[in-house]
């Protein structure tokens, strides 16, 4: 076992061996190297977003025809630094009476939502926190902590305003997480196996991505809704509730809400490379885990730039339509996608990779043109809803004249 | 006494003082916040028990989907932010005799099963979930009960929907 075979192995037996030295017993060495290696794990994560925001920002910037940060450092890319500086030393602004436990709170929770999901993402064959057996439910219970975070900030900022945004916020969580968690399923139908590790290694012959386009489809676009950015960022709609739930926090605070929704979109691109797109797999990848990260994180990027793209291309969704999409086409889809996948997938034998892979495809197909066949049949049945401002008295010269 | 033991009894006692809280805390907010960290602690007892999928759903059915719920039923709830009525009233002490004569009854039962001191752990959970998710849908074991809870969904869907259909022509 060397450096580059197994690399955390030797880091872990190296430090346990010296804290083994020191005369720990067995229990607390464990204790203490899960402990540092939880935190460096979280920190690492913490300070990529560092580098995604300037990412983030220079990608949009090109999209809208700009040039994104440029001034500090080469290409800017020093840019979310001072920001992170700037965001320090702010100053912290309480309002009156809000309710401080909850509000103090509401933070923390968002961040630790979105950080916990680290916790099961294999980054390489044994470069992983946990495999824990129900790694794919853990991420779908993980997500509920965030939605908290939400929903207490929302509340208590005593805010109509960011009591509307928390409302919108976790209509839009709660609705979209019913297709992803239906989504979710299939890759724990495909492998049998509901921990991470185990659907990447089930995922050696074909990717699922493969097998099931338009669950990954589903996965992703509820995602982007969950996570809530365009096209799906009327939780923050500036124009019509100022900021949303967030719109009483100030520095630090506000900067959290910020962090939790950049580390959001990279974990879902990280969620994605692992349960679609084979995660660590490719070659030489099992003999040398670090190629593993390596992997992950090309496939990962892909996807990033895919939400970013999206982003920048998109105008917003309105609620009803928000609504709409979810309960009238992506939930039925994800059901009636889980329920033919399950009998396909029990039906063609499983050596038979080539026969199997088609009928999967086959039915993906004929379920993606059913879809567009009925959308296209009840398109002109909802009459377009003209919205108009209801008129309003206003102090016009003829009016009060009028009046008179 | 082993580490386990000691983080057991700190959980236990967080769960239950957050447990005494959401019956006496004022605002119902923060009553539903209690509640959180209440069963959230009975989520970390789950996964001492190497009960994992438990623990998880656990997280996922109570402080996903039934908190959030409880918590959107008290922001839509008038006079939600402040009680300043009595919080008991003249029964009082009938529900605590029942409290009492019920916890009485529960640490009879339990002291006097022989496993109370037993320390052992459920063992190797390398297939629990395997094992569970067979049992469930077999004919020989649990699959009535499984079917029937839902059926028992469907009809609150059904009747979800019902309920919140606009009914042409006044009174449903």
């Amino acid at each position: 076992m060397s450096f580059w075979t197994d690399p955390m192995a030797v880091i872990a037996n190296l430090i346990g061996g010296w804290l083994a030295g020191l005369g720990m017993t067995e229990g607390w060495v464990t204790f203490v190297l899960s402990f540092l290696g939880a935190g460096v794990y979280a920190l690492l994560v913490m300070l990529t977003v560092v580098l995604l925001i300037w990412v983030e920002r220079k990608l949009l910037g090109r999209f809208q025809d700009r040039l994104g940060p440029n001034r500090l450092g080469p290409w800017g890319i020093f840019q979310t630094i001072a920001d992170m500086l700037k965001i320090f030393t702010k100053e912290y602004i309480t309002p009156n009476g809000v309710d401080k436990v909850p509000y103090n709170l509401a933070p923390i929770l968002a961040v630790a939502g979105v950080l916990s999901v680290w916790a099961v993402i294999p980054l390489g064959a044994t470069i992983l926190g946990a495999n824990l057996n129900v790694g794919v439910l853990y991420v779908v219970a993980i997500g509920a902590i965030g939605e908290l975070g939400i929903i207490l900030a929302g509340w208590s900022s005593r805010n109509k305003f960011a009591t509307l945004g928390g409302f919108r916020a976790v209509a839009l969580l709660v609705s979209y997480e019913v297709p992803l968690v239906v989504s979710l399923i299939i890759p724990v139908l495909f492998s049998g196996s509901m921990g991470m590790n185990n659907i990447v290694h089930a995922q050696k012959d074909i990717w699922y991505i493969v097998l099931a386009p338009v669950a990954a489809l589903i996965f992703l676009i509820t995602s982007i809704a969950e996570n809530g950015r365009a096209p799906f960022d009327l939780t923050e709609a500036d124009s019509e509730i100022v900021a949303g739930f967030n719109v009483e926090y100030s520095g630090l605070k506000f900067g959290m809400y910020y962090v939790a929704d950049f580390m959001h979109t990279f974990t879902i691109a990280f969620l994605f490379s692992t349960l679609w797109l084979g995660g660590w797999l490719g070659p030489w990848a099992e003999k040398y885990p670090m190629l593993g990260i390596f992997y992950t994180a090309f496939k990962a990027w892909f996807i990033y730039f895919t939400i970013i793209w999206l982003r920048g291309s998109l105008p917003r969704f309105r609620i009803d339509q928000m609504i709409n999409l979810n309960w009238k086409v992506l939930t039925p889809l994800a059901l009636v996608l889980l329920m033919m996948t399950a009998i396909v997938n029990r039906l063609v034998p499983e050596g038979m990779l080539v026969v199997r892979t088609l009928a999967l495809l086959a039915v993906n197909g004929i379920l993606l043109v059913g879809t567009s066949w009925l959308l296209n049949k009840f398109a002109g049945r909802n009459k377009r809803v003209v919205v108009a401002p209801e008129p309003r008295p206003v102090a016009r010269p003829e009016q009060i004249s009028s009046e008179s | 006494m082993t580490a386990l033991q000691i983080i057991f009894l700190f959980i236990a006692a967080i769960t239950l003082a957050s447990a005494v809280m959401v019956v006496s805390a004022r605002r119902m907010m923060h009553a539903a916040l209690w509640l959180v960290l209440a069963l959230a602690g009975v989520a970390v007892i789950f996964a001492m028990l190497d009960a994992g999928f438990f623990a998880i759903v656990q997280v996922l059915v109570y402080i996903g989907a039934i908190s959030i719920l409880i918590i959107f039923a008290i922001m839509l709830t008038r006079k939600a932010m402040e009680d300043v009525g009595p919080q008991l009233n003249r029964g009082w002490w009938l529900a605590a005799l029942a409290v009492v004569g019920v916890f009485a009854g529960l640490a009879v039962v339990i002291v006097s099963w022989p496993g109370v001191m037993a320390t052992a752990g459920v063992g190797p959970d390398a297939d629990a979930i395997v094992n569970f998710g067979k049992d469930l849908v077999d004919p020989d074991k649990y699959v009535m009960p499984f079917e029937v809870a839902s059926v028992m969904l469907l009809a609150a869907l059904i009747g979800a929907i019902y309920v919140s259909v606009e009914h042409k022509g006044g009174q449903p």
